[in-house]
């Protein structure tokens, strides 16, 4: 870790927690305020900073500035209305709310989905991470000055989004996930402009890494920059790329395994230097992995057959009464749907468990304290939190 | 830090000799085959059911009235406007469009600075991705309901053919809540209905599993469940929206299912029947049949006191004299009966008006009076031979066999008609040649090919699954006898039935004869009525319509204002016109005598 009291003299004094203690009458401290409406910020969040000189000393996060109230929304909602609006909780991945909340109400329904609509879930979940994590490349480097990479990797991300939209109809919200199944296979000659997406997209991460990766800028600044300390992950649920990179394997796609991850040959990436450099890297490594996903995915699943289970009329549907918890790997950790039914034709009750919270807020809020103003950004987005799905 | 570091960044300059990449052309872009883009919808295919209106979680349809759309029996009238100012391009309106007229096209950009055209009527209101011929629409096999009917359960053909035993042994519960299930509740059936019964209401009683509630919807509007659950002709089924990409609800069945499921015992708790006031006036009924019996029961919810006059010794009229037992047993025609004279309604029997007792009697003792005799006259072909005693009106075979009493079953029958109480007549005579020689031998011909039949479909599979043979194209030219007895039917080829305008005028091919070898006739081609017990003073006061029927309003009342009208003599064809214009009638009744003068 960069240990930030080398480089100046005591002050403040800390806690035993490692947090500083700060009293702002004694007028060595401003407080200043990070979004919500600034660049480095991740959505509409901001945060509170106290910084003393251009050292941050205190950071609260505050969120609220996007809540549409979606789990409250859902209660309102007949089961298969819920579907249009779930993919609207984290935009640059709708995907993993929808296979979330259909797979839901499959178990609670006792409905089982054709072999090619799991198939096809599995294929339209990792274009998904492929496609935000890209996003995210470029926002991450975007956030250190280095624009020129945010601009290549938007661009392959927007091929992802031609492939989603054949699939689909849809670009950024794909709906092809309603409960039962899903509304399509791929269409003819899909697998050949997959595959050349893919290329572009492989060059395009050859050329990151020359500017980005081996770029002295981008090194200075990120390495030993924000460390997760593997003790951490326990402590604040730390999950996905965040926990991996501090060395700690967990993904959901090889713990819980779900859909056809069991049948795809990968290794779960892990590093371990856990700074914001590892991070972004371990991110590149999934970018490459999800590339290999889809080529396997696209060998093995079948290209026509049922993909619809047969639907009771869902104007009318009632779900029996349970409770579950479904879940599913995103680009940044666990992503969770805990869903409560009572018989009626209406969700009593779904708690959308999406890794930002964590993240976003406790952690950010740990990791802001002795990192420079000129950073947070950075640090920020190498945490790749969401606002929407800390605001459900 | 490595020198490469430094220096590898500048390898992006490289991207200063190449072609600029990644614009795509956003004018002339054309969007993928499934793209969701602005909704099309075909004006002559939607029938206005507002399905979609009810799955869109956003609001943002609302069905409007459009010029030029009329309102007809299986069309609302109106069409689905979207507002997408709230429209989320979801396309699950789409994929349950109940027609499949509401598709997607894949334009992929409008662009316009007023925000008003936003709102449109796709279809209605023209837009240049109208004739698109890509764009999404709803997948094959996905679907949002269960497009297929629940099956009937029935008696296989060799368990019947000899029996009276009901045909149709009705829904289980969960056959019932399966098929309740499939309603979308557009509504469209109910005005189909002649008695504009309250069908979504009482479905989806069904699929709550509440049958008090259904019992009560169905009493709204139909005294007789139990005989319009086994009967009915069901011409709400003929529209129900189901029907476009399956099959139609199995309305009818759903209603018997109802109604058998309730013991008669709680009827009155249930419909809360006692304690309406009582009023001090009365009305007679002329007539047992469905619209007498409505009439009754409704004039007795109405505090009103009832007197029925019957000719013959059961109530029912036709739906007990005419149909047979297979298809509507007596107990569940006596369910419904024993309901309405426990309310109180008197029934007098054996007792015809003319005869018996005179319409200036029941003038005099009535403060109203409500007619409903049907019609129960055979009506003949008139060809040569009609007269011969083996030559049968179908109605009055019908009947007899009701009463209990032997008819004449000869072992080669023809059956002349093609409406249902020709399949009536035929199936019930096919039974008793079942017993009596073993074996079916009836020829059922008709004017009619087959497409034109007027009999239900159903009615001619059973009866050819029954071994009747069925010969549609025929006109009847003569009954061929010799020394006294009947040889058989003579027959010519029917080019047509009905002129350019639609009126009865048959033409004939005389050079393709044939002969249907027969020793006995049953005639089944309608009924005519007898109404003359209405005399000759009244029958002077009372107008008639250009059909020479009684000239009624649309409460039933006739000319002579204490007297009403309705059911089969004033043109229905089946139970639940009759029904309905029972219920009118004591609407009527009850205006008329309530007016304030
Ligand atoms: C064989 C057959 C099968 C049919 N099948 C069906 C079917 O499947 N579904 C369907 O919906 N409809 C069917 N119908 C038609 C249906 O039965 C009639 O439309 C319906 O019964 C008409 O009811 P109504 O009350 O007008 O007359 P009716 O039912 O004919 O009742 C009239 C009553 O008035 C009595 N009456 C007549 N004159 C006098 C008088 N002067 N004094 C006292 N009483 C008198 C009669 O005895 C009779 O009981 C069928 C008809 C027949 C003949
Ligand atoms: S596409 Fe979805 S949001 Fe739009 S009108 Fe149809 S159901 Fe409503
Ligand atoms: S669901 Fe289809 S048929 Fe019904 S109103 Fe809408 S567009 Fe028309």
């Amino acid at each position: 870790m960069a240990d930030a009291s080398k480089y100046r003299d005591f002050f403040p004094p800390k806690n035993p927690d490692g947090t500083n203690i700060i009293d702002l009458e004694s007028h060595k401290f401003v407080k200043i305020w990070q979004g919500p409406q600034h660049p480095g910020i991740t959505g509409n969040m901001s945060l509170e900073l106290i910084i003393q000189g251009d050292e941050v000393m205190e950071c609260k996060t505050h969120v609220g500035y996007l809540h549409r109230g979606f789990e409250k929304l859902m209660e309102r909602r007949k089961f298969i209305q819920c579907f249009p609006l779930v993919c609207r909780i984290a935009v640059p991945e709708p995907d993993f709310n929808e296979y979330c909340f259909a797979a839901t109400v499959e178990e609670l329904a006792g409905i089982q989905i054709p072999e090619a609509a799991v198939w096809m879930r599995t294929l339209i979940l990792e274009m998904s991470r492929l496609t935000s994590f890209l996003m995210h490349l470029g926002g991450q480097s975007g956030a250190f000055g280095l624009g020129v990479v945010a601009q290549w990797t938007n661009y392959v991300r927007d091929l992802m989004l031609d492939r989603f939209e054949e699939i689909s109809g849809g670009r950024i919200y794909r709906m092809h996930m309603p409960p039962g199944g899903v509304r399509g296979l791929t269409p003819d000659g899909f697998d050949a402009r997959m595959e050349e997406t893919l290329r572009t997209i492989e060059d395009v991460m050859k050329d990151v890494d020359t500017t980005l990766f081996n770029n002295a800028v981008f090194k200075r600044r990120s390495v030993g920059l924000g460390y997760i300390d593997p003790a951490w992950v326990d402590l604040y649920g730390i999950t996905g790329p965040n926990a991996r990179a501090a060395g700690v394997p967990k993904d959901v796609r090889k713990d819980y395994p779900y859909l056809k991850y069991p049948e795809l040959d990968f290794d779960v990436i892990t590093a371990t230097d856990s700074d914001i450099y590892t991070r972004t890297d371990l991110r590149r490594r999934e970018i490459l992995l999800s590339i290999d996903l889809i080529r396997q995915i696209l060998v093995k699943m079948p290209k026509t057959g049922e993909y619809m289970a047969k639907m009771p009329n869902v104007l009318h549907w009632q779900i029996p009464k349970g409770e579950t918890y479904i879940r599913s790997e995103c680009t940044r950790g666990e992503y969770g749907f805990y869903t409560v039914t009572d018989g009626s034709g209406y969700p009593r009750r779904v708690n959308v468990r999406g890794p930002s919270y964590t993240h976003a807020v406790a952690l950010m809020e740990r990791m802001a304290i002795d990192c420079n103003i000129a950073d947070t950004a950075g640090l920020m987005l190498s945490l790749h939190t969401y606002p929407p799905e800390i605001e459900r | 830090m490595r020198l490469k570091d430094v220096l590898s960044p500048f390898l992006a300059w490289k991207n200063l000799f190449r072609e600029p990449v990644p614009i795509k052309d956003p004018v002339n872009r054309q969007a993928a085959p499934r793209y969701r883009g602005f909704h099309v919808n075909d004006m002559d295919v939607c029938i206005g059911c507002g399905t979609c209106e009810s799955i869109c979680q956003n609001a943002a349809i609302d069905m409007v009235p459009v010029e030029g759309i009329e309102t007809t029996r299986e069309d609302s009238g109106l069409r689905p406007r979207i507002d997408y100012g709230r429209c989320c391009w979801c396309a699950l309106c789409v994929d349950i469009c109940t027609t499949g007229s509401l598709t997607m096209s894949n334009e992929y950009q409008w662009i316009d600075t007023d925000p008003e055209v936003f709102r449109f009527i796709p279809g209605a209101d023209g837009k240049p991705w109208d004739k698109r011929e890509l764009g999404y629409r709803k997948p094959d096999n996905y679907e949002l309901y269960n497009t297929e009917r629940t099956p009937m359960p029935e008696l296989a053909p060799e368990d019947r053919d000899k029996s009276f035993i009901e045909i149709v042994r009705g829904y289980s519960k969960e056959q019932a809540i399966r098929e309740a299930d499939r309603c979308v509740e557009c509504g469209i059936c109910i005005a189909t209905c002649p008695a504009h019964m309250g069908i979504p209401q009482y479905i989806a009683a069904v699929r709550k599993n509440d049958m008090e509630e259904a019992l009560r919807v169905l009493y709204e509007t139909n005294p007789l469940p139990e005989v319009c659950g086994r009967v009915c002709t069901h011409k709400c089924e003929t529209v129900c929206s189901m029907q476009y990409k399956g099959d139609p609800l199995s309305i009818r069945w759903l209603k018997r299912y109802i109604a058998d499921q309730v013991p008669l015992e709680k009827y009155k708790e249930i419909l809360a029947a006692d304690g309406f006031e009582q009023k001090d006036k009365k009305v007679a009924v002329i007539g047992a049949g469905p619209g007498g019996l409505s009439a009754a029961y409704y004039l007795a919810n109405l505090g009103y006191r009832v007197n029925v006059y019957e000719a013959l010794p059961e109530p029912g009229g036709m739906t007990r004299y005419g149909i047979p037992e297979y298809r509507l047993p007596y107990d569940p025609l006596d369910k419904d009966i024993e309901y309405i004279r426990s309310l109180g309604v008197k029934m007098h029997f054996n007792t015809r008006v003319g005869k018996d007792i005179t319409l200036e009697k029941l003038h005099a003792d009535h403060d109203a009076v409500f007619a409903a005799t049907g019609l129960h006259l055979g009506r003949s072909t008139r060809v040569d031979g009609t007269d011969h005693p083996r030559v049968f009106q179908a109605i009055d075979l019908l009947r007899k066999v009701t009463e209990g009493k032997e008819i004449e079953v000869a072992e080669k029958i023809v059956v002349i008609g093609g409406g249902n109480v020709a399949m009536d007549i035929a199936r019930t005579l096919a039974r008793l040649q079942n017993r009596k020689y073993g074996k079916v031998g009836i020829t059922l011909t008709s004017l009619e090919t087959e497409d034109i039949m007027p009999a239900d479909r159903e009615e001619i599979v059973e009866s050819r699954e029954e071994a009747i043979r069925i010969e549609p194209g025929w006109g009847p030219q003569s009954i061929e006898i010799v020394n006294d007895k009947i040889r058989g039917l003579k027959v010519l080829r029917c080019l047509s039935v009905f002129d350019e305008n639609g009126r009865f005028s048959p033409r004939f091919d005389k050079d393709e004869t044939n002969f249907f070898e027969a020793d006995m006739v049953v005639e089944a081609i309608g009924q005519g009525m007898d109404i003359t017990y209405i005399g000759e003073a009244f029958g002077k006061e009372l107008a008639l319509t250009e059909q020479r029927k009684i000239k009624v309003d649309a409460f039933c009342q006739s000319s002579l204002p204490w007297l009403f009208v309705g059911g089969d003599i004033t043109g229905g064809t089946d139970a639940i016109t009759a029904i309905a214009d029972g219920h009118r009638a004591a609407k009527g009744i009850d205006k008329y005598l309530n007016r304030e003068t």
